[in-house]
């Protein structure tokens, strides 16, 4: 199991997708997210934010931050707080759990998290 | 209190109103106290700063100095009343009449007349521009004088003279001190400390006269006045301020029969109760023990008392009061601690005299050299604090003491005064009697900068001069109470953001990989590295957007606009100096019009496009930087905007070209990274429609030259800029600021704006201008030289950005669909687009976007 996937079934098992999940979906190359950055893909007329950390580690979760009820989270900065990978919203500056959607600050606010994986070059998610 | 209770406060100075405060302090409901004040004032405005009235002739207002906080005396229960001079008391019918008879019933009176300035019997005294130095009307009429004045006399060589002589001088006068005395502030200098202090008055162009004892003023040569000595020397001048000291206002008092101290004031015991136990008497206008205090600080102490005593509290007494003073006149630091003249039995004192320098310090001790009884300090006053807590404190001296005033040499530390040693209940400021117990439980409560504990505990906001020992005890119980003294900027880099800054200059750290290598730990995050941008910016101006840069950047920086609460961004073109061609601002109309945004013109003086799509920012971009517009920055921790008024080019008032040199500014200092972000105002006379003395960096034309001020603000916590060098070539102005701009953007803390940096600026002032216009750490060329290369490698960030095809891609909503984010919705309003409310979207009520992608 290469890395990539590793992260992706990590997030499997946390948040239980069940095998009918969802289809999945070619979205975009690796190439077109720079490293430490987001994108945000329409995937199903869902806002999805994916994230590519250093070793090319993907993570995908809601790009709407409900706090600030704009679709806005790809264009956050990530990092990590504690050991934990997050991504910080530019509006009001919450963070969110990549791996679990947790947000730090209220975690009675949980975003969807989505799998993620490369394949061939090209990034697919399951929605 | 069951019955109710007229109080009279006579008087609205700084201690009446701060009788005041105290008063309502204890009863905030006055009425409810059954209180019924009514506090009559001889001036035609309320309190203002005494103190700091000087600051008048530097641009300070009366609104400025003003101490009354709006709305202070429109509470039930108090009256407040302007003009109102009392003529006479009447004890046995408890009453006062005014000088309009109006007459008033109290029960108990509280006399806070001040004093008045002491005019020597001299003929000729009452001659046309001849002046005391009181109040803001004497102030206003001094500085019309000053207009048409070449030269000006003091009379008085003590602290106020000396004050006076500095706003003279700074009015550009040829100005004299004529003084009765033998030396300089006799009251509280001794001889030796006097000629240093003469010496170094005379180096700043003062010319100073010692007893000098003038007999009479009569019409002058060359000059307005003559001023005949008694050895029949002469001086010649155009105006005179009399201060040669002050004399109570007791003369209610007297009239009304009630006791006098031994050399004038009214006379009060530990209550502050004068002989007629229903009448206080408090400040300037009061003796104690035959004292009489033309300070502050004893002055609060006894409004406290009375109001204390007033309320049925029997505790608290005025016992006395320490004299110690420590100011800086003409930029020389002058204090006198205790007993400077060593005045006590068998006393023995340390001298030490630096005449290349001018400084002069002694030590009074105990004969046997345990106790510390006082000192003065001229020329440099650094170790004020420290001896006047060792002496109040009574403290045990070390076992050398003369290496207390000594300068240190070889790196030692000098022996200071363990702020640990002092006790809980000495007071740090007296100004605002804050004792060190009182420090202590701000920082417990979660106040740990110097800025937050002046703004909890009032200590250093009167005369400033405890804020060094303050910073000391606020870090000493920082350390105490376990909390790091930590200015780590985040959990990936154990270092505050002025050392981060020094390891990227001087390690010539070009990425924030190499950054979070070599000094840090973890991944990073949106603290460290928006820090990190902005500083590797402020050193090397590389492109933001390049691929390395890029993912530090916040949301802001990265799409090179300011992100609105819908996720849309805003559109800022640069106009410098607010400067706009009609074709510019038709082409920003068109393209505003076709990309549908909305318009506003802002308080920056330039016109704010809202509400554009991610997607469609290159296209506006281009079409922006095809009519010549650039980036405005409007975006970034970098400066804004340089507002100007039309100046002399335009207006019948200007002095200067204040649109062309905003425009040079500008242009300079454009996407310049720092700390936070940096506003620039310049006005082309003094009366300032540019509001250049609330912005981080403001120049005011004058007929000598430019005035430069630094750290003003507006916005939350607005704050007046403050006057750092004046009569500025254009040239020695830009290069002044450059030395300003590099050493904030050096030393300066993450997001801190530069008035929030001088406020915790150890040092203040004085301490800025040293660095900025003395070059007293001799960075000046080195801060000059980092700026030029900053300016040398300025580029439009907008014009690189949509110019480069790799970089424009990241200009979409979405990676895998060109589609724009139907979340975005505009309703209507006043003809023009507004983001549409929740409900709104909801009642789908919206405008549909228009296909403008292309």
């Amino acid at each position: 199991m290469s890395q990539l996937q590793q992260a992706a079934s990590l997030d499997d098992a946390i948040n239980q997708i069940p095998d009918n999940a969802g289809a999945w979906h070619p979205v975009c190359a690796l190439e077109d997210i720079w490293p430490n950055m987001g994108v945000c893909a329409l995937v199903e007329d869902r806002q999805i934010a994916i994230f590519r950390l250093q070793d090319n580690l993907l993570y995908a979760i809601d790009n709407h931050d409900p706090h600030s009820d704009a679709n806005v989270l790809s264009r956050g900065i990530v990092g990590d707080l504690g050991g934990e990978r997050v991504v910080a919203s530019p509006i009001y500056k919450h963070h969110y759990q990549l791996r679990t959607g947790v947000c730090v600050e209220d975690d009675s606010v949980c975003l969807n998290t989505y799998a993620v994986e490369v394949r061939d070059g090209a990034i697919w998610v399951q929605v | 209190m069951n019955q109710l209770t007229r109080v009279v406060v006579v008087g609205n100075g700084m201690v009446g109103h701060y009788f005041m405060q105290e008063l309502v302090k204890r009863h905030p409901d006055l009425a409810a106290a059954n209180l019924q004040v009514t506090v009559l004032g001889e001036e035609p405005r309320p309190a203002y700063d005494r103190v700091h009235l000087s600051s008048f002739f530097s641009g300070s207002t009366a609104e400025d100095l003003s101490l009354v906080e709006p709305g202070f005396y429109d509470r039930p229960g108090l009256e407040l009343r302007l003009n109102a001079r009392v003529s006479q008391i009447d004890r046995h019918q408890h009453t006062i009449t005014l000088s309009d008879n109006t007459v008033l019933s109290y029960d108990k009176l509280v006399l806070a007349t001040g004093s008045f300035p002491f005019v020597p019997s001299v003929a000729g005294r009452d001659r046309e521009n001849c002046f005391v130095y009181r109040t803001i009307e004497d102030l206003e009429a001094m500085t019309a004088a000053g207009k048409s004045a070449k030269s000006g006399v003091v009379v008085g060589g003590g602290l106020l003279g000396l004050e006076c002589a500095k706003a003279l001088r700074d009015m550009g006068l040829d100005t004299h001190v004529v003084e009765f005395a033998p030396r300089l502030m006799a009251v509280q200098v001794d001889e030796a400390g006097g000629k240093v202090l003469r010496s170094k008055i005379e180096e700043l162009g003062v010319h100073v006269h010692t007893s000098r004892n003038t007999t009479a003023i009569v019409d002058g040569a060359t000059a307005r006045h003559r001023m005949v000595f008694f050895d029949e020397t002469w001086l010649e001048t155009d105006m005179i301020v009399f201060s040669a000291g002050i004399r109570p206002r007791d003369e209610l008092a007297r009239d009304s029969g009630l006791a006098i101290g031994a050399r004038g004031g009214i006379a009060i015991d530990d209550f502050s109760r004068s002989s007629d136990h229903d009448i206080y008497a408090i400040g300037e206008c009061a003796s104690w023990n035959d004292e009489m205090y033309g300070l502050v600080a004893p002055g609060y102490d006894m409004a406290r008392t009375a109001c204390a005593h007033l309320s049925g509290e029997t505790t608290s007494t005025f016992q006395g009061a320490d004299m110690s003073t420590k100011l800086k006149l003409m930029g020389v630091d002058v204090a006198s601690v205790g007993d400077a003249h060593g005045k006590t039995h068998d006393c023995r004192s340390y001298q030490y005299t630096d005449e290349v320098r001018n400084i002069y310090k002694k030590i009074v001790v105990s004969e046997d050299g345990k106790k510390l009884l006082g000192a003065v300090l001229i020329g440099n006053a650094d170790e004020y604090g420290t001896l006047q807590q060792m002496t109040i404190n009574e403290m045990a001296l070390p076992e050398n003491p003369e290496f207390l005033i000594l300068p240190a040499s070889d790196g030692k530390e000098k022996p200071g005064l363990g702020v640990d040693a002092l006790p809980d209940s000495a007071v740090m400021c007296s100004c605002n009697n804050v004792s060190k117990g009182a420090i202590g439980e701000a920082v417990a409560a979660g106040n740990c900068s110097i800025g937050a504990i002046k703004a909890c505990t009032k200590a250093g906001t009167a005369c400033g001069g405890c804020v060094p020992l303050v910073t000391q005890v606020m870090k000493a119980q920082m350390v105490k109470l376990g909390m790091t003294v930590n200015n780590h900027l985040c959990e990936h880099f154990p270092y505050s953001r002025q050392e981060l800054y020094h390891l990227v200059r001087v390690g010539e750290i070009r990425t924030f990989a190499d950054l979070l290598h070599k000094h840090g730990k973890g991944l990073g995050c949106d603290i460290c590295k928006p820090t990190a941008a902005s500083i590797l910016a402020s050193c090397w101006n590389d492109f933001i957007l390049k691929k390395d840069l890029a993912s530090l950047q916040d949301s802001n920086d990265y799409f090179l606009g300011n992100i609105q609460k819908d996720g849309s961004y805003s559109v800022v073109p640069r106009m410098p100096g607010g400067e706009v061609t009609p074709d510019g601002l038709i082409a920003i109309g068109q393209i505003a019009k076709k990309y549908n945004l909305y318009t506003k013109v802002t308080g920056g003086a330039r016109v704010d496009m809202f509400g554009a799509r991610v997607e469609q920012l290159p296209n506006i971009w281009e079409e922006l930087i095809a009519a010549g517009f650039e980036s405005g920055h409007a975006y970034g921790k970098s400066l804004r905007t340089v507002k100007s008024c039309v100046g002399s080019t335009w207006c019948r008032y200007g002095v200067d070209d204040s649109v062309g040199l905003a425009v040079q500014l500008e242009n300079r200092y454009k996407g310049l990274r720092a700390p936070h972000k940096i506003k620039f105002g310049v006005s082309g006379c003094t009366r300032e429609c540019a509001e250049a003395q609330g912005k981080d960096v403001g120049l005011i034309a004058t007929e000598n030259g430019w005035n430069l001020y630094v750290c003003g603000n507006g916005g939350m916590k607005p704050r007046h800029a403050e006057l750092i060098a004046s009569d500025l070539s254009k040239e020695e102005a830009i290069r002044m600021i450059d030395r300003f701009l590099m050493f904030y953007i050096r030393t300066a803390d993450r997001l801190q704006r530069t008035s929030t940096w001088r406020d915790n600026l150890e040092g203040g002032l004085d301490y800025l201008r040293d660095v900025v216009i003395n070059d007293s750490l001799g960075l000046g060329a080195e801060l000059e030289a980092q700026m030029q290369h900053v300016v040398d490698n300025y580029q439009d960030e907008w014009k690189t950005a949509v110019n480069d095809p790799e970089v424009r891609k990241r200009f979409r909503s979405f990676v895998n669909s060109v589609a724009g984010d139907n979340n975005i919705v505009f309703v209507k309003e006043r003809d023009q687009m507004r983001p549409a409310t929740v409900e709104e979207k909801k009642q789908a009520k919206v405008i549909p976007i228009l296909a403008t992608t292309e």
